[in-house]
C-alpha cells in the first residue's frame, strides 16, 4: 500500500535554508503504529539521496506523527533547487510502499 | 505578572480576521505583536535587502494594527521587519508607519531595532574565534564573509524588551527569531521562561496553530507555571492536537528550540483542553547556556536569463529529455565558438516541466505528458554575459530539429522577447551563530517621533 493512500496527510517544508522537515501525519494510534513499525528509515534516506546517518527521525505516538528532518538535498534558493519551499518532497514520500 | 499577548496573524501581509482583530483588542492585551518575515521564500529579499512583500498590502495591514494599538494603548511590535528584517528594510517599515501616523492624526514614539551587521565585524568575530558554524555550514573565511551584500544576525528576547524600554509606541525590529516579539514582554515581567519561548513559538504563526489556519488571530495569556492559547475568530479552535502539532511546523527537531542565551525543551510539555476553543500548556523547559546569535547572510551567485519553450508535438515530447542533451551539447560549442567561453564561465540547465521539473534526478515517476516546459537557466558572472548567452540560444530553443535529416520544427514560445533577464541570484552563505558578551553589542537601537 501506498504511504499516501494509508496515512492522512505527508507535509514536507523548509526547517530554515539548509533543513527540510517531513510530517507523516497518520491519522490514529492504528496507523501510526504500522507507519512506525513499517517506515525504514535507510529507505526514506535512498529516496532524498542523503547519507541514512544524517537523518534525524522522530515517532511522536501523542499526535500519531512520524517526522524525519533531514540537510535539505539541495540548499535552498542555490541555483539546483528547483523548490523554494521544499513542499514537493512529501509527494516522494507518499509513494513509497508500506 | 500575568502577561496577555495579541498576535494578528503569522505574517504582516497575509491578511487577517477583521472582526477576530477587533475581539483581540477588546480583551485588553499587554502588547500587540506580529512577525514580518522568514527565510522561507528564499535568498532574495535578504541578499537585496527588499521586502518581498507588496507595500500597498502592507500599508494597508499595518494601518489597522496603528489603529488596534491606540484602542488598546499598548506597545505595537514587529520583528523582521521588511520580509529580510535589514537595515533597509526596517526604514522601509518606518516610512510606511510616518506616512501612516500622519494619515490618522497620530503622534507615535518609534523605536527602531537594527539587526544589519557590518561585514568587518562579523570577520573580526570570526578571527576572534566566535563565530561557530550549525550543521551543515556553507565555508566561511574572511574572504566570503567579505563578499556578503547583507548580513543580519537574528536578536532575541533581550534587544525586543530594550526596545520596549524607551517607552516606544511601535517598535520596528530588524531581524529577530521567529518567537523574540512574543516571548519578550512576558519574559520581562517574570513569566515562566519555558512558557513564554513555548507560547511564542505556537503563537509565532498565528492561526497555524488552530482548526483554521487563515484566521490570523490568536490571543496567548502567559502566567508563572505556563500559557493559555485561544484563536479570536469564532470559526476557529485551539485543540491540544492543532496546538502540539504546531511544534513540528518549519521545526527540524519539533522537542528542542535554540534561542539567544539558551534553548527551549517541551520534552515535557503537557496539552489540556481548558474547553472547546482553549488549550493550557504546562511544563516546558527553558534550558539557559552561552549568550549566541544566528546568523543569516547572502551573495551574489552569478546572474541569471532564462527561456521558457514548450514542446506539443507528440515525438518530441516523448524524446525531450535526449531533445534538451543534443540540444544543450550543440549550443555550449556555440557559445564556446561564437563567444569564447568555456563551461567554467556559465552554466546552461533544461529543465523539463511535466516530467521532472520540482524534484530533478531525484524524481521517481515516469508518465507521458500531453506537452513539456523546456526551461532553459543561464547563469554567468554578469547580466550582460547571461543575457547574451540567452539571445545566441533562442533560435536554436525554437527550431533544433531531433534528427538531421527532418524540416525544422519551431516549438512554442509563451511571450516575446523568449529570454527574460533575471537579475542577480542570490544565495545563502551562512548557517552559523556569533557569540556575544552583551546582547546589546551586535544591535543598534534608534528613538524617534513620528506623525501628526
Amino acid at each position: 500500500m501506498r504511504l499516501g493512500d494509508l496515512v492522512l496527510k505527508v507535509r514536507s517544508k523548509n526547517a530554515g535554508p539548509f533543513w527540510l522537515t517531513v510530517d507523516i501525519f497518520c491519522g490514529d494510534a492504528d496507523r501510526f503504529a504500522r507507519v512506525s513499525a513499517a517506515l525504514d528509515t535507510g529507505e526514506v534516506a535512498r529516496l532524498f539521496a542523503t547519507p541514512r546517518q544524517m537523518l534525524k527521525r522522530f515517532d511522536i505516538a501523542d499526535l500519531a506523527v512520524v517526522k524525519i528532518s533531514l540537510p535539505r538535498p539541495v540548499v535552498q534558493g542555490s541555483r539546483e533547487d528547483r523548490d523554494m519551499h521544499g513542499a514537493q518532497w512529501a509527494h516522494l514520500l507518499e509513494e513509497i510502499d508500506v | 505578572m500575568a502577561t496577555r499577548v495579541l498576535v494578528p496573524s503569522g505574517v504582516l501581509g497575509l491578511g487577517f480576521d477583521r472582526v477576530a482583530l477587533a475581539r483581540g483588542v477588546a480583551a485588553r492585551p499587554d502588547i500587540i505583536a506580529i512577525d514580518g518575515g522568514s527565510t522561507d521564500s528564499g535568498p532574495w529579499s535578504l541578499g537585496a535587502g527588499v521586502s518581498k512583500y507588496s507595500r500597498a498590502a502592507t500599508k494597508a495591514e499595518w494601518r489597522h494594527l496603528m489603529q488596534a494599538r491606540t484602542q488598546a494603548g499598548v506597545p505595537l511590535v514587529i520583528g523582521t521587519a521588511g520580509t529580510c528584517g535589514t537595515d533597509a528594510t526596517v526604514d522601509w517599515m518606518y516610512a510606511i508607519t510616518a506616512e501612516l501616523a500622519a494619515e490618522l492624526g497620530q503622534r507615535v514614539r518609534v523605536a527602531r531595532l537594527y539587526s544589519s551587521q557590518p561585514n568587518d565585524r562579523i570577520i573580526a568575530a570570526l578571527a576572534g574565534g566566535r563565530v561557530h558554524p550549525l550543521d551543515p555550514a556553507p565555508p566561511v573565511d574572511a574572504a566570503a564573509i567579505a563578499d556578503l551584500t547583507n548580513i543580519v544576525a537574528l536578536a532575541g528576547a533581550e534587544q525586543i524588551q530594550a526596545a520596549l524600554a524607551t517607552g516606544a509606541d511601535i517598535v520596528i525590529a530588524g531581524r529577530t527569531t521567529d518567537t523574540a516579539t512574543i516571548a519578550a514582554l512576558p519574559l520581562s515581567r517574570g513569566d515562566h521562561p519555558g512558557a513564554a519561548w513555548h507560547g511564542a513559538k505556537i503563537a509565532e504563526c498565528g492561526a497555524l496553530c488552530s482548526t483554521n489556519p487563515t484566521s490570523g488571530v490568536i490571543l496567548v495569556d502567559f502566567d508563572d507555571r505556563g500559557f493559555t492559547v485561544e484563536a479570536m475568530a469564532d470559526s476557529a479552535l485551539c485543540t491540544p492536537h492543532s496546538v502540539s502539532a504546531h511544534m513540528l511546523y518549519e521545526n527540524s527537531d519539533p522537542f528542542r528550540l535554540h534561542e539567544p542565551g539558551g534553548h527551549l525543551d517541551v520534552t515535557g510539555a503537557r496539552y489540556r483542553a481548558l474547553d472547546a476553543r482553549r488549550v493550557r500548556v504546562e511544563g516546558s523547559e527553558w534550558v539557559p547556556g552561552p549568550y549566541s546569535v544566528k546568523l543569516e547572510g547572502a551573495r551574489v551567485a552569478g546572474y541569471q536569463t532564462t527561456i521558457l519553450a514548450i514542446l506539443r508535438a507528440p515525438r518530441y515530447v516523448a524524446a525531450a529529455r535526449e531533445w534538451t542533451d543534443k540540444l544543450g551539447s550543440f549550443l555550449r560549442g556555440e557559445i564556446a565558438g561564437r563567444m569564447g567561453l568555456s563551461p567554467a564561465d556559465y552554466t546552461l540547465e533544461f529543465r523539463l516541466i511535466g516530467a521532472d521539473g520540482a524534484l530533478g534526478a531525484l524524481e521517481s515517476r515516469t508518465g507521458q505528458p500531453v506537452e513539456i516546459g523546456v526551461l532553459g537557466i543561464v547563469t554567468a558572472a554578469t547580466q550582460e554575459t547571461a543575457a547574451e548567452i540567452g539571445k545566441l540560444i533562442n533560435p536554436f530553443v525554437l527550431h533544433y530539429p531531433l534528427t538531421e535529416d527532418e524540416e525544422l520544427p519551431t516549438f512554442a514560445f509563451p511571450y516575446s522577447p523568449a529570454t527574460t533577464d533575471r537579475g542577480a541570484l542570490y544565495e545563502f552563505a551562512l548557517n552559523h551563530v556569533m557569540l556575544l558578551d552583551d546582547p546589546m553589542a551586535a544591535f543598534l537601537i534608534v528613538v524617534t517621533e513620528a506623525g501628526a
